[in-house]
């Protein structure tokens, strides 16, 4: 009686596995959460009805960090239970790359898979941070962002400042947080990210770079220039201000947003993926976005900004015949439409240049003004190498280097020069140490 | 004096003990080795490219280069002024917790066992925290000190402090190091208060008899007769504030500002989960077993003869 009974269900497990038609299952582990996990789904969904060979299944696998320690932790158990993309944010690159053994290059997918795939298509800064030096793409991007400037309409003007101008330059900015404090304003200014805004956006803003070897694109064995006169320059002053209150810093990660969205400070400096938070909690009137102000004496007119976010990564080792349903998924969330309703669900910038006209025309940036400054900004200028991006090896522990020196500034323990000095030599270090483990 | 038994079979005794082997070997003893192991090879994050790091030492025992090579992760961490200042700040923080943690709950046992109304109740509420798991605790006390919203960060800005454990690293040391012994104090009071228990009355009584008053009796009569009771909680305190306090850090301060509250434990979290540099948090993890490892040899050798049983 038991073992008929086992076996019985152990044949219902069978059929129940076993898809009608033989459906491919591809495993798309990510991390994004709440709304933004449910567009995944949807987005899923969509591809999943679209055709019949191939089934994405996506799966939430918690923070950026710990999606990523997952798939590492799948594959190097060797089990075949590592999924075929995984999500991997923009710091992680580096790593990813050099993993050379574990990741199958998205223009070899598409090529193996015959996908048709036109690298004009897309935006430059999105697609060039994750292309190799001679414009291969290795990642398909998903959701990027770039940090704008937002201000509080109502502080200015109870500031006497027109609450329709904001800041172009920093010099400005400073006048703007002085007359803004002294209106009462607990806060002048405040950044969010601010490794990424103040000294990685800054540098490819003023068309300056971050490392040797045109950012760390051409090579491991790179150098950290972050201790520049621009970046030595802006933080002082910043540490200046925060004397008189109208810098103020407001912690780590996007930690400070709560302080621009509680109406404290009149000036913020945050992802364009942040727009729709900040929009629904000072409602969208209140809210000016613009693009982020500069340093006259550094740059005439500012270069262009870089990106923020995640793209996908493909894995090696699953079954051959699955990858072509991985560079159908890529082509379908490359398509016009899907872009342009990522784009405006969540706040990112889409990654090809035909979703920017379809939200155009659907007269989104007319509703939602200021969420076409994200892509002005990354479009501005044709990307340099200072401006291309960032390929930094160890990224991830030399943000949390730059977080500490720049608290140590922010503290008075020291001034920026010295701040800056200690995390290009602590910064180096680590990429020295990425280099040797890696070559 | 023992009693002995004796098995028949000599499997039996074997087979008893399989079952925590068992337990020992594939949580314990089979990560720590694969530790060690991964703080020998250099490779990438998914684990391609794997080079045993001591190899030259089999050409070459006495050579200096094939040491260092091997060594490579140890010699990185220890010329690593960061993790210098981890170690240095792991020793204050223990110890703080340690002593800080135990004097209070043995302050509160020493009150709570006497016969007052009510008794019941305050050993209740003293028992409490324990059930609060770390990472809550620290969520806890991040609201209530919350620079910006904050209840306790309010009443401290009313005394002229101003509170702001994300940008001051002391004060971001003082809020980890106050939460890590409100956690633990409950777990300390419920064994001090066994303990005070424990002790005859009649001891107490015979003191008093003889003129002792209350502060001489407790230094005499029951400090000694609960020193058992305390060592024990030294050494699970230490080893608390070693591993035990990840959370707490983790929700309250992620090891910052700055490195303020980046002890090791939380360092090697840090560097192997944040930063995949998988090999040099292996590193650190052995090294902190050793370090555990002496502590409590050295408390047992040590302290533990000159405790009363």
């Amino acid at each position: 009686m038991r073992t008929s009974l086992l076996a019985s269900a152990a044949f219902a497990a069978l059929i129940a596995a076993l898809p009608a038609h033989a459906q491919k299952e591809i495993q798309f582990w990510h991390a994004m959460g709440g709304n933004l996990g449910d567009t995944v789904n949807q987005l899923a969904e969509e591809f999943n009805k679209s055709q019949s060979d191939y089934k994405i299944v996506p799966v939430y696998k918690g923070s950026y960090t710990e999606t990523l320690t997952a798939a590492i932790a799948a594959f190097r158990a060797r089990q075949n239970a590592h999924p075929h993309i995984v999500q991997v944010f923009e710091v992680g690159t580096a790593t990813m790359m050099a993993a050379k053994g574990a990741i199958y290059p998205v223009y070899q997918l598409m090529a193996d898979a015959k996908e048709p795939f036109d690298p004009k298509a897309y935006i430059g800064p999105v697609y060039g941070y994750y292309s190799t030096t001679d414009g291969k793409l290795l990642s398909m991007p998903f959701n990027s962002s770039t940090p704008v400037f937002y201000w509080n309409k109502e502080m200015f003007a109870k500031a006497g400042l027109d609450p329709e101008k904001p800041p172009t330059t920093w010099p400005e900015l400073g006048e703007m947080g002085k007359k803004l404090v002294a209106s009462g304003a607990k806060c002048g200014f405040t950044p969010q990210w601010q490794t990424w805004t103040m000294i990685e956006n800054l540098g490819a803003w003023h068309n300056q770079p971050f490392a040797t070897k045109q950012n760390g694109f051409g090579g491991l064995d790179i150098e950290l220039k972050i201790n520049d006169a621009l970046r030595v320059k802006h933080i002082q002053t910043l540490a200046d201000w925060g004397k008189e209150k109208v810098f103020v810093y407001g912690g780590r990660e996007g930690k400070s947003t709560p302080m621009f969205n509680a109406g404290e400070c009149a000036m913020h400096i945050a992802s364009s993926g942040s727009a729709a938070g900040i929009q629904k909690a000072l409602g969208v009137e209140k809210v000016g976005i613009g693009m982020m102000p500069y340093w006259p004496e550094f740059i005439a007119k500012p270069q262009n900004s870089i990106i923020g976010g995640a793209t996908l990564w493909v894995l090696q080792g699953k079954p051959k015949d699955e990858y072509p349903g991985v560079a159908k998924f890529f082509t379908f969330l490359s398509k016009g439409e899907v872009q342009a309703k990522w784009h405006q669900e969540t706040g990112y910038v889409p990654i090809t240049l035909s979703a920017v006209e379809i939200t155009e025309k659907s007269g989104f940036y007319k509703q939602f003004p200021g969420r076409e400054v994200a892509v002005k900004q990354l479009t501005l200028n044709p990307p340099t190498e200072n401006s291309k991006g960032l390929r930094i090896g160890n990224f991830v522990q030399i943000r949390d280097v730059m977080d500490e020196e720049l608290e140590s500034v922010w503290s008075g323990k020291k001034n920026a020069k010295q701040a800056l000095d200690d995390a290009v030599t602590r910064g180096n270090k680590l990429l020295k140490d990425f280099a040797a483990a890696n070559n | 004096m023992h009693k002995r038994v004796t098995f028949d079979t000599k499997l039996l005794p074997y087979l008893l003990l399989a079952p925590q082997l068992f337990v020992t070997i594939a949580f314990f003893i089979w990560p720590s080795a694969q530790a060690v192991w991964q703080s020998f090879v250099l490779e990438d994050a998914f684990g391609g490219n794997t080079q045993f790091l001591c190899s030259g030492l089999l050409a070459d025992p006495l050579g200096g280069e094939a040491w260092q090579r091997c060594f490579r992760h140890f010699d990185r961490l220890l010329s690593d002024p960061g993790y210098w200042h981890s170690a240095r700040l792991t020793l204050v923080f223990s110890l703080l917790v340690a002593t800080v943690g135990l004097a209070l709950a043995l302050l509160l046992a020493v009150m709570a066992d006497r016969t007052l109304r009510g008794a019941t109740l305050y050993k209740t509420f003293l028992i409490w925290p324990y059930a609060v798991a770390p990472a809550v605790a620290g969520v806890l006390f991040g609201f209530m000190f919350n620079p910006r919203v904050g209840v306790l960060a309010y009443m401290l800005s009313g005394l002229g402090i101003e509170w702001n454990h994300q940008i001051d690293g002391t004060q971001a040391l003082w809020l980890v190091i106050l939460a890590a012994c409100w956690n633990q104090i409950s777990y300390n009071f419920i064994f001090f208060l066994a303990g005070l228990q424990s002790i005859p009355k009649s001891l107490i009584e015979a003191a008093a008899i003889d003129g002792a008053g209350p502060g001489r009796r407790f230094w005499t009569i029951i400090f000694p007769l609960l020193s058992p009771t305390g060592f024990f909680l030294l050494v699970v305190n230490i080893i608390y504030a070693f591993f035990g306090t990840f959370g707490i850090v983790d929700a309250l301060t992620q090891g910052g500002p700055g490195q303020a509250t980046e002890i090791l434990v939380y360092k090697v979290y840090k560097d192997g989960f944040r930063g995949q540099d998988f090999s040099g948090s292996a590193a650190q993890s052995t090294i902190l077993m050793m370090i555990v490892i002496a502590l409590t040899v050295v408390q047992f050798r040590f302290i533990e003869r000159r405790v009363h049983y």
